[in-house]
């Protein structure tokens, strides 16, 4: 099972879950497809309507900033780790 | 009767009240706090009114909510309720105006948005459609982004003939309907372009907003960046009004809920030089559709002033005698509740004041 790890500010949108099990592996956009099938209003803040990543929302796969690992092809395994951090940035 | 008075501010949704006839207020909030809100509206045209926000995090992206409890519970829906079909490869940025359709259409509400699309509802301002027809005029490519982002800021229902609408647009001008969307058409001649290589283009203008006169729907207003103009035929063609004003720089115009000809403004210098005119906080107002035009300066600050008024936080109410409100990029909000004749502050030390409406509810 994939953990996604919700942060504070969005937890208004899984019902105040930080922790999401997620039955999907395989790729991050795969993960991400049915988190937005399940927590419709959570996916909108992460991704845009084309399917990209925010740009000022970080993802990393067990430990690594998906940027450099393939984006949304970045392979996830069955039991990886996915956390959901707001870059620095803002006023 | 209760008058609100919707503030969006860079960081959130404040909502001011009053209950003496906007003699006093009382201010709550933020609401969607650390959220730019550009957009606001408040819609009467059902039997409980409906506020609706346009806020943008910077993080999390853009979305609409709606409120119909006059903002102590706010509503999403699944779906995001603005967003750029498939196909487009647009994201959308940012929905920089709200107007709720004509009164005989309760349920049509548009969406003005970065990048410049217009959006319809026909569910009260829940969910939106792209306007097609807009964004796929040739001329698109050619509309280009000022500092603050390509959008379309301005849209006006025409009040009697719901196949009329028109928009505005920075950069790109005026564009008009009078087929309920299906086509469109630039209205900007007689509006300079002084940025440009031909400085009266058909289109490409930046007009910063327009305003369309209570009593006359074909006469409309508009502040231009340089120019301030009138339109008496639609859009057609316009002509300037500016030679009464101390500039004719500045973003906001608004008109008068009730009366024709009456209209207001907040000058700025000039493009490079974007303070009130002679460092003074003053609204003007014409009450001759903008041959002559009055400083309101009662109750405002007497002293050196610099803060700027943005296209939307300038606003009128629909009470009689009319009430008039501004806010700042200094998070002051002054209301007026005889019509811009005196002042008072309603509200200090807020974020930057991005929008202000107004209404009896």
């Amino acid at each position: 099972m994939v953990t996604v790890i919700v942060p504070a500010a969005l937890r208004g949108e899984t019902a105040g879950a930080g922790r999401l099990d997620v039955g999907t592996a395989g790729t991050l956009r795969a993960v991400f497809d049915e988190v937005g099938a399940r927590w419709p209003r959570l996916i909108r803040r992460i991704r845009d309507e084309q399917g990209q990543l925010r740009r000022y929302v970080n993802v990393y796969v067990d430990g690594e900033d998906c940027r450099q690992t393939g984006g949304l092809d970045t392979a996830v395994s069955d039991d990886a780790e996915i956390q959901v951090i707001p870059s620095v940035a803002g006023g | 009767m209760t008058a609100l008075l919707a503030i969006g501010t860079g960081k959130g949704l404040f909502l001011a009240t009053s209950s003496d006839d906007r003699k006093s207020w009382q201010v709550s909030g933020p609401h969607f706090a650390m959220t730019g809100v550009y957009s606001v509206a408040v819609d009467k045209r059902r039997a409980t009114p409906r506020l609706l926000a346009g806020v943008t995090s910077s993080h999390f992206g853009p979305s609409v909510a709606t409120s119909d409890d006059l903002g102590a519970s706010w509503q999403e829906p699944a779906e995001p309720p603005v967003a750029f079909p498939e196909g487009t490869g647009a994201s959308l940025e940012r929905v920089w105006q709200l107007t709720p359709g004509p009164a005989d259409q309760p349920d049509v509400v548009y969406a003005g948005t970065q990048p410049s699309a217009l959006f319809r509802s026909v569910d009260g301002g829940i969910s939106y459609e792209l306007v097609r027809p807009l964004w796929d005029h040739p001329h698109r490519p050619q509309w280009e982004a000022g500092f603050g982002g390509q959008a379309i800021h301005t849209v006006l229902p025409h009040p009697a003939d719901p196949a009329q609408i028109l928009v505005a647009m920075s950069t790109g001008g005026v564009y008009r309907s009078g087929d309920a969307g299906a086509s469109w058409r630039p209205q900007n001649t007689g509006i300079r372009a002084y940025f440009m290589p031909d400085e009266w283009p058909e289109f490409g203008q930046c007009v910063h907003k327009v305003a369309r006169d209570a009593a006359d729907p074909e006469r409309l207003y508009a502040q231009n960046h340089h120019g301030v103009y009138r339109s008496t035929d639609g859009g057609l063609s316009w002509q300037s009004i500016a030679d009464g004003l101390p500039s004719d720089f500045g973003f906001p115009m608004v008109a008068h809920p009730h009366r024709g000809g009456t209209i207001y403004t907040f000058p700025l210098v000039a493009d490079g030089e974007r303070f009130p005119v002679d460092r003074r906080c003053r609204v003007f107002r014409s009450t001759d559709a903008g041959d002559t035009w009055q400083p309101l300066t009662d109750g405002l600050p007497s002293g050196p002033y610099y803060p700027a008024v943005l296209r939307d936080a300038l606003c009128v109410d629909d009470a009689d005698p009319a009430g008039v409100y501004f806010g700042t990029r200094s998070g002051e909000v002054y209301a007026s509740r005889d019509e811009g004749d005196s002042w008072s502050l309603v509200a200090a030390h807020l974020p930057d004041v991005l929008c202000v409406r107004a209404a009896e509810v």
